[in-house]
């Protein structure tokens, strides 16, 4: 009998997020590779974009549905997807690394007696078993893990693994199933935005400022070319702790770990714990007046000069380039 | 009411990560080893609790003799007493997780906390892990909590903000940085930690569900071009931005 591989895909304010079709891209792949039967399940209210995942190449979409369960409840939602995944036989279940599927994923592997791998950038199946790949010491090293457990779930981090629409792919076979939510125990009662901010865990760009800035008003200048450039702002440890940004921002070992395609670093000296955070970037540049300074070690494109006079230029060609 | 904390004892975060001759896991000479940042802002709450709600702040820690070192600084810093797992041999969350709540189970803390991830792995789950095992409410990455007879709030940080959560005790907290400041050790806390008996009992035995295969240190990255020293090697670095990297 074929194993089956699932995907769990995550919703947020009705809407399906992109990395949850990054875990359907690869649920796909691995299904056409090792025949294993594949399908995917969610878990919401109304979802506006549900049909758009089939598009990465998996049409069977379960949608466990009900108007309490629109918004985050891990005891509800590990409940009815850990009874589904028993009552199917599922083999193997790949979520997305967000703040949900690292809540949830954890919480599904007691209930249903597998082992979990967090975080993984590679996943691959040879022989008859998964390797994961994982960074540890927030990307000082790497480990490849096994699972003992004959089920296995593992959580994919974003913007690694590649969504990729299947021109094949046939039409969402969607089946909907109304689920009482008495377990809502735990459950997310209000959502307080970050005011208009995109954040630097989801974000493709990021402008990230240090204590080169040399003060919290200076900031702007990475708010502007990150505003132009569409990109999240990100900081270093030391400015987090001086108080000049938030913590949510912080990048590194301390804070997060992050993958954009472009990374750029302004009066950042580069410290080991803020390099093992964002060393994994497609891309670095690096603009700090010391040109010793470890971050040119792992940067791409450098400036060795004053970010005061060289962030204002950067913005005025970008902004041209956009126009 | 019977407060728990759950403590790990990681590698500095300076610390240049080096892997032993097994090629499964790092070589800890000349690395020093400390609390956990995270277990931090878990223990502070831990005693913010206490001074809120009367009880005791139990330290808990899996692993080897030289966790006693980080459940010390727990007890310095105010934390009522310390036991340690004890497990010379490297265990994955999951066994961690089962110890742990096979201890908390004995003692009947209904209110624990951990760091929201150990900054050695990097799993974040122990702390849900062990409260599903215990069959507790569970909320992770928290920035605020309140607590009020039976009822919990947390707001916890996710993507773009912060979700406000319901529950109930008994509960696992997993603490964000940014849910307090952490206190310092006082003298007189230091002094009084010496005095306080570390309680050693094996931890419960269990198998590990998971393997490391291998552990690698990343391939060096080749340093890239220096475009200039000034402004003026802005049109340069953002042609290079389009045409080469193709990112902009």
């Amino acid at each position: 009998m074929s194993k089956k591989i699932l995907a769990f895909i995550e919703q947020r304010e009705g809407k399906i997020k992109k990395s949850s079709f990054e875990a359907v891209s690869l649920v796909s792949k691995l299904a056409a590779e090792n025949g294993f039967e594949k399908e995917i399940a969610t878990i919401g209210n109304e979802i506006e974009n549900l049909s758009e995942a089939a598009k990465y190449g998996v049409e069977k979409i379960i949608h466990f549905k009900n108007k309490n369960l629109a918004d985050y409840s891990p005891s509800a939602y590990s409940e009815i997807l850990s009874n589904y995944i028993k009552e199917n036989s599922v083999d193997i279940v790949l979520f997305s690394n967000t703040s949900l599927g690292r809540d949830l994923a954890p919480r599904v592997s007691i209930q249903v007696e597998s082992g979990v791998i967090v975080d993984c950038t590679k996943l691959i199946f040879v022989d008859g078993d998964f390797i994961a790949t994982r960074p540890v010491y927030a990307g000082k090293a790497f480990v490849e893990v096994k699972l003992n457990t004959p089920r296995k779930i593992f959580t994919l981090r974003p913007n690694i693994f590649k969504a990729v629409l299947d021109q094949n792919a046939a039409n969402a076979n969607i089946k909907t199933v109304e689920v009482n939510s008495s377990n809502v125990k735990t459950r997310v009662v209000s959502f307080k935005k970050s005011e208009g901010k995109l954040d630097v865990a989801e974000a493709e760009i990021i402008v990230s400022g240090g204590r080169g800035m040399k003060g919290p008003e200076n900031f702007k200048l990475i708010e502007e070319l990150a505003e132009t450039l569409n990109a999240a702002v990100g900081a270093s440890r030391a400015v987090v702790d001086a108080g000049w940004r938030p913590h949510s921002e912080q990048v590194g070992q301390t804070g997060k770990t992050v993958s954009p395609s472009l990374y750029i670093a302004c009066g950042i000296s580069g410290a080991i714990q803020h390099m093992a955070g964002m060393s994994s970037a497609k891309y670095i540049v690096a603009i700090n007046k010391d040109k010793e300074a470890p971050i040119f070690s792992i940067a791409d494109y450098g400036i060795a000069g004053d970010l005061f006079e060289v962030l204002p230029k950067l913005i005025t060609e970008i902004k041209k380039l956009k126009s | 009411m019977k407060i728990a904390v759950c403590v790990s004892h990681v590698p500095d975060t300076a610390t240049k990560i080096k892997i032993n001759s097994t090629g499964k896991s790092i070589d800890p000479t000349g690395v020093t080893f400390v609390v956990n940042p995270y277990d931090e802002y878990a223990i502070e709450e831990a005693l913010k609790s206490r001074e809120k709600f009367g009880g005791e702040v139990a330290v808990v820690s899996v692993g080897g003799e030289a966790n006693k070192e980080t459940i010390r600084k727990a007890l310095a810093m105010g934390a009522d007493n310390g036991t340690l797992l004890k497990d010379d041999n490297d265990r994955d969350s999951y066994a961690v997780a089962k110890a742990l709540a096979d201890e908390i189970k004995l003692s009947g803390c209904e209110l624990v906390f951990f760091g929201k991830q150990s900054v050695d792995y990097d799993n974040s789950i122990t702390g849900q892990l062990t409260a599903e095992i215990l069959g507790y409410s569970c909320i992770t990455t928290v920035v605020d909590l309140k607590i009020d007879n039976q009822k919990v709030i947390a707001e916890r940080e996710i993507e773009g903000g912060r979700e406000v959560v319901e529950s109930e005790l008994p509960i696992v907290i997993t603490a964000q940085k940014g849910l307090n400041e952490p206190r310092y050790a006082s003298l007189k806390g230091i002094m009084a930690a010496k005095k306080k008996v570390i309680v050693e009992k094996p931890a419960s035995s269990v198998d590990n569900v998971s393997k490391i295969i291998k552990m690698y240190n990343p391939p060096a990255k080749n340093p890239g071009k220096i475009l200039g020293t000034d402004s003026s090697a802005v049109p340069e670095l953002v042609r290079l931005l389009r045409e080469e990297a193709k990112v902009i």
